[in-house]
């Protein structure tokens, strides 16, 4: 009945564009993993020009560390951070295992090609500087990847009364019922694709931003970086229907989806 | 809860498919299956004594006098479960599998050394349960000790298939809202079910009689086992006696 819409008359202005900027950020380079050395470093250089640091998004680079440094304490790093006004909103650099862990964090694996590589200001002398970012490439590289499964846990069948699934440094999803008396522990997200019954714990080392999300709440227990809620305190409108679970401030809130 | 009954039941009627079948009383200490499968005066040796190299397997199994392709394996009254060792159970296991079918362990109560053992070297498991919630709850452990104990979890092998089996069921009582209902279970165990037996006076009655249950095929509890046994073998039945029964005025006469 109608003619055919012209393309400029009924469609609608569009909401965005999308585009690429640039933008120079600072980067915080870490040369080492102790988290108390960083902190009294961050607070004399925030004390020097605290303006500076107030809301300014932060990358961390991990190329300075040493090789075999170990696991970086990331939820500390990124709360001392924010402790101090900045927002930090990715890493460069490191290893897998680095990576998956400041992906628990909700952190961005920011590629080599967005920030030059130079060599760390210590090893400036050595004749030849190794690529710094992603070490051992060929030969550590199914090392490699068993970390990146070894952070994040997928798990397929029911999740029967008395086990335990626990996914050390990363998120934990299950596509299958967890049953009553059944524990699921994570020290990033969890995430359940079906009736969670059981109890689900996540920020298992104090990530306090760590939530759980499940399509079905009947839990007995939630509890994310240590503040939790028995199923006697969770409200009836909230179960048996989709939901998120996160902290807020030092209240645990249970929000529908 | 109906183990013994059901492990007697399920074994005859592999059997009379002709299917040359062993069952094996793993309730050591508190043997049961003999009298339900009315042998219990025909036991010499026993399960331990085999392990133990005092009797061969043989000697042990007891043919049973209604069906030829079965014989029972009974366990000892006078010891206890650790008499059951990891080794000798495997080898009493691939001794008869050399001969048998199919091979029905019956698993004595709880997640102890006993029921381990019955469950270690499976590849298919039937778990028993009763429409109450403590039940369903022990079945679900029992499930997650299956998938993480037994041989094929240890060895990395495709997991036990896992069956369930619904017994006592009362549909007055599920009306009445006493008891959970087929779907309530299905549910809570996401598991499809082999079978459901109805509760039943015909089960008591086969057990004091020394009669597998599966025999009386006058019984709907008889009837539904058969259903069991042919859903396991692969036959796609409808569940029956899913739905209160209503008596008829004959029936009611005849008390039932």
């Amino acid at each position: 009945m109608t003619s055919h819409p012209t393309a400029g008359a009924d469609s609608p202005k569009p909401a965005f564009e999308l585009k690429a900027a640039t933008f120079t950020l600072p980067v915080i380079r870490l040369l080492g993993i102790d988290m108390d050395a960083v902190a009294d470093q961050l607070g004399v250089k925030v004390d020097q020009a605290p303006d500076f640091f107030r809301n300014t998004p932060v990358v961390i680079d991990l190329s300075g560390l040493p090789p075999g440094a170990g696991q970086i304490e990331f939820p500390l790093l990124v709360g001392l951070m924010r402790g101090f006004g900045m927002i930090p909103v990715g890493i460069r650099g490191g290893t897998e295992e680095q990576h998956a862990a400041a992906e628990a964090m909700e952190l961005a694996i920011l590629g080599d090609a967005f920030v030059r590589r130079t060599p760390p200001r210590e090893a400036a002398s050595q004749p030849d500087p190794r690529p710094a970012p992603r070490p051992a490439a060929s030969p550590a590289s199914a090392v490699a990847e068993e970390g990146v499964h070894a952070s994040q846990r997928l798990v397929t069948r029911p999740v029967r009364s008395g086990q335990r699934v626990y996914a050390p440094g990363g998120d934990l999803s299950v596509v299958a019922p967890v049953s009553h008396g059944a524990e699921l522990m994570a020290d990033g997200n969890i995430h359940v694709y079906g009736p969670l019954r059981g109890r689900a714990m996540a920020g298992m080392k104090g990530d306090i931003s760590a939530r759980i999300f499940c399509q079905d709440l009947q839990a007995e227990l939630l509890s994310v970086a240590g503040h939790y809620r028995i199923s006697e305190n969770i409200p009836d409108e909230v179960k048996g229907v989709p939901v998120q679970i996160f902290l807020d401030g030092d209240v645990l809130r249970v929000e529908k989806l | 809860m109906g183990k013994t009954t059901t492990s007697a039941a399920l074994a005859m009627g592999l059997a009379q498919r002709g299917h040359r079948t062993a069952v094996i009383d793993f309730d050591v200490g508190l043997r049961n299956l003999d009298l339900i499968m009315g042998c219990e005066r025909r036991v010499v040796y026993d399960f331990v004594n085999v392990i133990n190299g005092e009797a061969n397997i043989n000697q042990a199994l007891i043919r049973d006098k209604r069906c030829d392709a079965l014989y029972v394996l009974p366990a000892s009254q006078t010891r206890d479960k650790e008499a059951l060792t990891k080794d000798g159970v495997g080898r009493v296991l691939e001794e008869l599998g050399k001969t048998f079918d199919y091979i029905v362990c019956d698993s004595p109560a709880g997640i102890e050394h006993g029921a381990h053992m019955a469950m270690y070297y499976a590849d298919d498991a039937v778990v028993v349960t009763n429409p109450e919630v403590s039940s369903v709850r022990d079945s679900d452990r029992m499930l997650g000790i299956l998938s993480s104990k037994s041989r094929r979890a240890e060895r990395n092998e495709a997991p036990i298939r896992e069956y369930l089996l619904l017994t006592r069921y009362a549909p007055e009582r599920v009306a009445k809202g006493e008891m959970l209902s087929v779907n309530d279970v299905r549910e809570i165990l996401s598991l499809d079910l082999l079978g459901v037996i109805p509760e039943s006076k015909a089960v008591l009655n086969a057990s004091n009689s020394g009669v597998p249950v599966i025999l009386d095929t006058e019984s709907d509890a008889g009837q539904a086992y058969h259903d069991a046994v042919g859903r396991y073998l692969g036959e796609d039945l409808p569940h029956r006696f899913l739905e209160i029964k209503k008596k008829g005025f004959f029936s009611r006469l005849m008390g039932g």
